[in-house]
């Protein structure tokens, strides 16, 4: 695994990292954790003249919670750090629960979320668990800042809607309007596998009244699956099983696989279906306790 | 005044493995730790396509590369006469294609450069123009007259059909059918699985003009194999030959071949007088070498009601990819597939075999087994699960009267294999009641009733290993045996050398043991070296578990030799006549007058410093082990799953092993093989997968596709043992390395189709993927995994 020239720059900050960028011409990549730019480099499957890796910049592995209960998750925030966070479980279930699916406990330690979304893998995890959740992102270039819904910013497979010159500095997940419940569920082969189908679900409860409803789907799609629509049937109503069994043909049917070594794309759909109607039973079950 | 045999490394002493001092700290030499002066990188390129005709290479880009040495095309072999070399199965393997590629992946051009990053870049630059042909990706469509023949290259091969094989009796197989109460058939595929060690395969080739010597370090399990091959195919003088292969990470017979790259790197060092460096890549591992299994099987087993077997036939269909390598015992062309049902009293039985080339890589090689037992077994206990279904009869007692009893050995099997000892019905006793087996049936049934689907699947066997006498085994003509060499310091201390080639055994640490147990000299003060063929004596090599069996018995043997030169020198230094003395662990001593005695170490001074006259000096001999017999462990496994009836997904309760492996030199090593073979008989069962879509194109050619188990999902092993010693071996042992992974598969397997043949299902093919079950589940019918893969 032996990969082409590339020149290294490891930049102290966001505009001196831009200035790079803009020098590449397009040649230029972001170099952050490294977990799938490297092997793709190495693989040849990806030549970019320069890396421009941005760990040394300082101030980007922040996670913090606006007092409006908007969450703010930085460049170089660790997949290890959500999943080691004592407090997301309870602000944020969806993330929470996909944690500890992302890849392997190795490869936590250093692929970060932010990257994770730019990458734009359709099997990605941190893709779905976001557009679940309503979660945008913003982006730095030479102009300044903008923000992304992230239902925008992955535009096809391993492709997102970034110009050559700007840089992701963080993701943001708006508040959630009730009482925040959801789940991540993953059917892979093994660790440190992608899903070979994956659920994402993000409900924000009024009492036993579903307010908002979000849900995404990844390695069923030729990119992460946009599912809101389809969970939106929810909307205004209680987890009955008549109702959880119309959300989960919904989405369902949402979902685009394809038939390959994994399996046949109508055992892909039956995983979406079945995986959504486990996480939504299983938060009509706590609703049920708690009331 | 016995030395305590435990306290000094001897046998039965669980030592810490000495290889692990230097491994642990990352401290090991493995080829691609060598570094020559001069010396140059290789990189091969590989074809994009698997089957197509070449109908031009231009390689000239690739020259004008700064740093570019040499580069190698088929032809350029072939003014060579090296385009072509021989398999160890008398079939001929490209080295470098000329005429046509036959399998993706298969090397096409070679760069020399003055590193691999350039190497690397000029391949990219080589422009093949290929005519692309239909690709053979099963036995069924290479029997189909309107596919191509794969290996026009040959004369006399007008089909795609290999070989016809065949061994047994079949007037009296068809007898016993004719007779049987019940018939049971079923249909298997053993898919194709790779060895995939940690370290890939490589070697360095430096070929010094001046003095004529050829030395290549090499990731080899058999160096002095390939030193033969070497002498005849480059000619080569042999003593002009060394082989070395110093620390190996890993081979699981996927080192045994030897492959295209070693040969192109010695001619590119005889090219370029430069020492030339070819370190293969994770995908060209897997894409390229040495493959396991592959074998299609139509099984019958035949019954009297009362479950005794009267008879089995099986015909094997395989797939050896576009060249026959399989390293094998010669006379044999399905390995030692006749060796299954070898643990069962059955009066008849009858194989036949027919293999095919097909558009992929060629192997064939015996993943951590001895040559097709791994098939040869999973097929047989598939069959009993099936058969003891078909009767009506409960799995545990099926196998109990069918199992060869006790006072039957030796017993002589229908196929004409020897088995000499063992004690299966206890065997089988412990495990059942170490997995519950009696209450079992009790709770499958209540969790059913809870929705759960529970289910048990047993697996026995018994296997060859240790091949083997040189009556019947030989590779390409070179008898099986193995060697050891022993030289005594005058201090006591010791150094032994074999012709086997550890790679994860452990031989540095219990050929000590041995040497420690027959002598009393301390393991700690004996040092073994393998793998160099100009310090190591001849020997076959290690693969097929017949370390233990071979190399381990000479060991004992030279010991002895060793010990029978000592007591000479004992009575000289005690000044008694040698029918005088006595031998206890480490010391001998006059008869009747335990006090008065010396130590070995004392004769291994006086070997040096005080011999008698006449005797030749000094405390050194060697020893070539030609068994006697193949040697036969004994496995009963258990395992129980539960599977989740809405995605197939199953998970492991819990695994019991029962291994009778003889005589266990080092007991912690002993568990360690066992542990790591379930964990590759796990990941073919549960996970791996190596398949081929229409065109030929293999999917899982990397390591996020092909998986290897982590210890996050690979489930707790529960390990027992029975210890029946062999009667024909040196210190009773019979071999560990394989037993798991040729047992293993069928007990995960037959456990999962417990839960779920209630739905009328008889066999999902390996590897039990989620959605294999699922659909089995839904379906009620059999779920085949024969490639093409379905994809769109
Ligand atoms: C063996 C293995 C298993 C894996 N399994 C999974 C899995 O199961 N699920 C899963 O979701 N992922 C998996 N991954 C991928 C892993 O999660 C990566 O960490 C992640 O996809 C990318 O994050 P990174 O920080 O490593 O990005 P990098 O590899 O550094 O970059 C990836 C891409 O994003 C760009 N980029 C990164 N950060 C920025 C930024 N701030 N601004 C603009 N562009 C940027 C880079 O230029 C590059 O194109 C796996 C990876 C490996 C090697």
């Amino acid at each position: 695994m032996y990969p082409p020239k590339f020149a290294y720059e490891a930049p102290k900050s966001i505009g001196e990292a831009i200035a790079l960028l803009e020098a590449g011409g397009g040649e230029a990549k972001i170099l952050a954790g490294g977990q799938s730019l490297i092997p793709m480099v190495k693989l040849r499957f990806a030549s970019p003249e320069m890396l421009v890796d941005i760990n040394g910049i300082p101030g980007l592995d922040y996670m913090t919670i606006d007092p409006d209960g908007t969450l703010r998750i930085g460049a170089l925030v660790r997949h290890e750090d959500l999943e080691q966070s004592t407090t997301l479980a309870a602000t944020h279930p969806t993330l929470a629960a996909a944690a500890s699916l992302v890849a392997d406990p190795i490869i936590r330690t250093r692929g970060t979320f932010v990257g994770s979304l730019c990458h734009a893998d359709p099997q990605g995890d941190w893709s779905a668990t976001m557009i679940a959740l309503g979660g945008r992102i913003v982006v730095q270039g030479p102009k300044g800042k903008r923000e992304i819904d992230l239902r925008n910013f992955v535009v096809g497979p391993f492709t997102n809607a970034l110009a050559y010159n700007e840089i992701a500095i963080e993701a943001v997940i708006p508040p959630a309007k009730g009482t925040p419940r959801g789940s991540y569920l993953k059917l892979e082969r093994r660790v440190g596998d992608f899903a070979t189908a994956s659920v994402a679900v993000a409900l924000d409860m009024n009492g036993a009244t579903v307010g908002r409803a979000g849900c995404a789907l990844a390695g069923v799609g030729g990119r992460t699956i946009d599912a809101n629509d389809a969970i939106s049937v929810l909307v205004g109503k209680t987890l009955t099983p008549e109702n959880i069994e119309a959300a989960a043909d919904a989405v369902a049917a949402a979902a685009d696989p394809r038939t390959d070594h994994r399996g046949s794309s109508d055992y892909k759909r039956h995983i979406v279906k079945t995986f959504v109607t486990r996480i939504l039973t299983n938060i009509a079950h706590s609703e049920q306790k708690a009331a | 005044m016995s030395l305590d045999e435990i306290k000094i490394g001897g046998m039965g002493a669980s030592r810490r493995r000495v290889e692990d001092n230097r491994f642990i700290r990352g401290k090991g030499k493995y080829v691609d730790d060598v570094v020559l002066p001069g010396m140059l990188h290789m990189e091969i390129l590989r074809s994009t396509v698997a089957h197509a005709r070449i109908k031009s290479i231009d390689t000239s880009a690739a020259w004008e590369v700064p740093g570019v040495r040499l580069v190698l095309t088929g032809e350029m072999m072939a003014a060579r006469n090296l385009a072509w070399m021989p398999t160890l199965s008398y079939d001929t393997q490209a080295v470098l294609a000329t005429d046509k590629v036959r399998f993706q992946g298969q090397e096409v051009a070679a760069v020399i450069a003055d590193d691999p990053y350039v190497a690397k870049d000029a391949c990219a630059k080589i422009v093949v123009e290929y005519e692309q042909l239909p690709a053979i990706v099963n036995p069924t469509q290479a029997q189909d007259p309107s596919m191509p023949i794969i290996r026009d290259d040959k004369e006399n091969q007008p089909t795609n059909k290999i070989f016809e094989w065949e061994i047994g009796d079949k007037e009296r197989t068809d007898q016993a059918f004719a007779d049987a109460d019940v018939v049971s058939t079923i249909d298997l595929h053993y898919p194709r699985s790779h060895p995939s060690p940690m370290e890939n395969c490589g070697s360095i080739a430096d070929y010094d003009r001046a003095t004529g010597k050829l030395t290549v370090y090499m990731t080899s399990q058999a160096p002095h194999i390939v030193r033969a091959a070497v002498a005849m195919v480059a000619e080569i003088p042999e003593h002009q030959i060394r082989i070395i292969s110093p620390d190996l990470g890993g081979g699981f017979g996927n080192k045994v071949p030897i492959y295209p790259g070693y040969v192109i790197s010695i001619l590119a060092s005889i090219l370029t007088e430069r020492p030339v460096k070819w370190i293969e890549d994770n995908t060209g591992n897997l894409i390229s070498t040495g493959f396991g299994r592959d074998v299609y099987l139509q099984g019958q087993v035949a019954m009297r009601k009362d479950g005794k077997i009267l008879g089995m036939r099986m015909h094997t269909i395989s797939d050896h990819g576009a060249f026959y390598a399989d390293a094998q015992p010669t006379k044999f062309k399905i390995g030692l597939m006749h060796s299954t049902f070898a643990c069962y009293d059955i009066p008849a039985a009858h194989l036949t075999s027919v293999g095919y080339y097909t558009n992929k890589a060629p192997g064939g090689v015996a993943y951590r087994c001895s040559f097709r037992v791994t098939e040869a077994m999973f097929f047989q206990e598939r069959m009993i699960h099936a058969a003891a279904n078909d009767l009506g009869m409960d799995q545990a007692e099926f196998r109990r009267i069918n199992l060869v009893k006790d006072d039957m050995f030796p017993y002589r099997t229908a196929f004409g294999f020897l088995t000499d000892s063992g004690q299966y019905d206890k065997c089988m006793q412990v495990g059942m009641e170490a997995i519950g087996y009696d209450t079992f049936k009790q709770e499958q049934e209540e969790a059913r009733k809870r929705g759960k689907l529970l289910g048990l699947g047993i697996s026995t066997m018994t296997e060859p290993l240790g091949a083997g006498n040189s009556r019947e085994y030989d590779i390409i003509g070179i008898k099986m045996f193995d060697s050891a060499e022993l030289r005594i310091h005058m201090t006591g201390k010791a150094i032994l050398r074999t012709g086997a080639k550890t790679q994860g055994q452990g031989h540095e640490t219990t050929w000590a043991q041995i040497v420690a147990h027959e002598l009393g000299i301390p393991a700690d003060d004996i040092v073994v070296e393998e793998g160099d063929t100009d310090t190591a004596p001849f020997g076959m090599g290690t693969y097929a578990s017949r370390s233990t069996p071979v190399a381990g018995a000479a060991v004992a043997m030279v010991a002895r030799k060793i010990r029978a030169k000592a007591r000479k020198i004992a009575a000289h230094l005690l000044e008694v006549s040698e029918e005088d003395i006595e031998w206890e662990l480490g010391r001998f001593y006059v008869r009747g007058n335990q006090e008065r005695g010396v130590t070995i170490q004392d004769c291994a001074l006086a070997a040096y410093s005080n011999i008698p006259d006449g005797m030749e000096p000094g405390l050194e001999n060697n020893a070539y082990y030609d068994p006697p017999n193949l040697t036969w462990p004994f496995a009963a496994y258990f395992c129980k799953v539960e599977v989740d009836a809405e995605t197939g997904v199953w998970d492991v309760l819990k695994f019991v092993a029962v291994d009778d492996c003889g005589v266990r030199i080092n007991p912690m090593i002993v568990e360690g093989q066992v542990m790591g073979g379930l964990t590759e008989a796990y990941a073919m069962a549960n996970m791996q997968y190596i398949t081929f879509d229409e065109e030929g194109n293999c999917i899982g050619s990397n390591y996020m596709d092909y998986l290897l188990p982590t210890a996050w999902e690979t489930p707790g092993f529960e390990l027992h043992e029975v210890v029946t010693p062999c009667p024909h071996h040196p210190i009773g042992a019979k071999g560990i390395g394989e037993c798991a992974t040729v047992a293993g598969p069928a007990a995960f397997v037959n456990a999962v189709m417990n839960a779920i043949e209630h739905t009328g299902v008889r066999n999902v093919d390996m590897p039990l993927m989620p959605n294999r079950v699922f659909e089995a589940l839904q379906t009620g019918k059999d779920v085949s995994g024969m490639p093409p893969v379905k994809v769109g």
